[in-house]
């Protein structure tokens, strides 16, 4: 199949999970790649290596191991700029995941300084987002009197951008948005919303979770108009560890922000009466950072990258058009989100006449297929659809056609075992 | 393969999610509660009227109206099967009944006498991610019960 990732069978062998069978000796064929990606070796050994040679705790330390350990640290902070494009390092802010980054801008926006957010301010989501980019939102025009707005869903799965001119007004401050939707799978212009939002003064916000596995970015070749302020994503999508996660933001806005978790590491001098704070990014990493993550997630990016994140986008349009086709041809069954492999992400949510996504994700677990089933954590998009849940696939850089056939003929016979066949 | 299956989706369950009894909200009622499980996000409206007996409070009706998947629904509708008409004090043991047999991980010997179409849910206990689904309109049921009760004693 043309598209595919050169020697996939190798790829493949890159990742041990993937040799696995169920208890009862079926292959595992795994599409929950959007909820958690599966680890290469060499991530594996990074982190094992890393305990097992040169743990430390970082910047602290004044001896041998403190040295190396703190070089491993900031060596995973330097592959998360170069994985980015980030016009510098001292830009990259490493939290516990993408929902910490993105707390951190909500949380930090609501004090006083040059971007706070306050009564009669406007912040702007989109009705396609992963909840962790809707309740931090939620949580800080609450708090501070501003007004939450959204962009809506066309039917085809789209963002609806034709309310666009009265979103974006000169009270509107925020402006946050996914690039990939973890439901919809829909690719969001992400440098049109930018320049748009940037001529009424807002700060843009893009949640590149599910970006980031599958779309090559690279920040310092976007024009400035329409590159975000701040963009998120987390370690374990990307074939990297749970446990971390990255804030993107241009150092401007970094310096102007103020600390958001308080604590050892991100202090300049503590004294009784009042404390200065490190500069960017320390001022935002209070506590022992996620070290051994780091090292980890070092690896993952570099993995992606050695592979080449245009062939893993190549690689998994491909599959995602096999899916879409092999998926509409099971009777009864529809889409949610675009139908055309060219405008979307992996991550696949479908409907299948009268068996409800958890009985379906049920039997398809039976044949050592694995699938997601429930709301995904994007209630809001499920609403917009008149749907409760769905059930959804998810493919990455490991996965092939004949997984697909295999989920395919999985669902084939669900309809059978509950007698739609 | 399909033999696991069939001990989770016994036929009296499947019959019960095809046909579900007791269905709808209905009057008159002393409380009605919502519930959801925030894991898939199966969704239950509940209401339960109790009328005093001889011997204590009667469950005089339990109405509902639920989306969610083949084990919720079967077990909503096994569940009101089993309390509607019954002394409240028999319909809770008959709530513990079940209860233990979710949680027992599959090893307990369900009591046919006292769960009736309730002992088909015995294959769910093995499978973890389902007891949820098979206990959300029994707490439900709990959770309105008690309410209604402290209503009263208030």
């Amino acid at each position: 199949m043309e598209g595919l990732l050169p020697q996939l069978e190798v790829v493949r062998k890159d990742f041990p999970i993937l040799t696995r069978t169920t208890p009862d000796g079926s292959p595992l064929v795994y599409l929950d790649s959007a909820n958690t990606s599966q680890k290469p070796q060499c991530v594996i050994d990074a982190m094992v290596d890393h305990l097992e040679r040169h743990n430390a705790n970082v910047a602290r330390a004044m001896h041998l191991l403190g040295a190396e350990a703190t070089e491993a640290f900031e060596g995973g902070r330097d592959k998360v700029a170069a994985f980015l494009g980030a016009p510098s390092r001292d830009e990259v802010v490493l939290t516990k995941n993408a929902s910490e980054a993105l707390n951190l801008l909500a949380n930090t926006l609501a004090w006083p300084g040059v971007h706070q957010v306050g009564a009669g301010d406007v912040v702007v989501t989109t009705e396609m987002e992963h909840h962790s980019n809707i309740v931090p939102w939620q949580l800080l025009t609450q708090r501070t009197g501003a007004e939450l707005q959204w962009f809506g869903i066309t039917d085809d799965g789209l963002l609806d951008l034709s309310r666009i001119d009265e979103l974006l007004t000169e009270r509107t401050k925020v402006v946050t948005l996914t690039w990939v939707s973890n439901m919809l799978g829909t690719v969001n212009p992400v440098a049109e919303i930018p320049r748009r939002a940037h001529e009424v003064g807002a700060l843009v916000f893009v949640d590149a979770s599910q970006a980031a596995p599958q779309l090559p970015i690279d920040l310092a070749a976007m024009p400035v108009e329409e590159r975000p302020d701040a963009l998120v994503f987390t370690g374990h999508k990307t074939v990297g560890p749970t446990g971390i996660g990255v804030l993107w933001a241009r150092a401007d806005l970094l310096e102007a922000l103020p600390p958001f978790l308080g604590g050892g590491e991100m202090i300049e001098t503590v004294r009784m009466e009042r404390s200065t704070y490190a500069s960017a990014p320390y001022k935002f990493e209070a506590g022992t950072p996620p070290i051994v993550e780091a090292v980890g997630l070092g690896a993952a990016l570099e993995y992606l990258s050695d592979l080449g994140m245009e062939s893993v986008e190549r690689h998994e349009r491909t599959i995602t058009a096999y899916a879409l086709e092999g998926l509409q041809s099971v009777p009864g069954l529809r889409v949610l989100g675009p139908t055309d492999a060219a405008g979307r992400g992996g991550a696949i949510a479908f409907e299948l006449d009268g068996v409800h996504p958890h009985d379906i994700a049920q039997v398809l677990d039976s044949r050592g297929v694995a699938v997601r089933a429930g709301h995904h954590c994007a209630r809001p998009a499920h609403e917009r659809f008149g749907v409760q849940s769905s059930t959804r696939m998810s493919s990455y850089l490991y996965t092939t056609p004949a997984e697909i056939d295999a989920l395919v003929e999985g669902l084939e016979y669900t309809r059978s075992y509950f007698t739609l066949g | 393969m399909s033999s696991e299956l069939d001990s989770l989706y016994q036929e009296i369950i499947l019959d019960h999610y095809k046909n579900p009894h007791h269905q709808g909200l209905r009057d008159p009622f002393e409380a009605e509660v919502h519930h959801v499980n925030p894991t898939c996000g199966d969704e239950i409206t509940l209401r339960v009227h109790l009328v005093d007996g001889a011997e204590g409070p009667v469950v005089q009706d339990v109405s509902y109206d639920s989306v969610g998947c083949s084990i919720s629904q079967a077990s909503t509708s096994v569940m009101t099967d089993l309390v509607i008409g019954k002394p409240l004090d028999e319909a809770l043991s008959v709530h513990e009944e079940f209860l233990t047999l979710m949680q027992g991980k599959g090893k307990v010997e369900p009591d046919e006498d006292v769960l009736e179409d309730g002992i088909a849910f015995a294959g769910v206990a093995k499978f973890p991610a389902r007891i949820k689904c098979a206990l959300l309109a029994w707490m439900a049921w709990k959770d309105a019960t008690t309410q209604t009760l402290e209503a009263r004693d208030g």
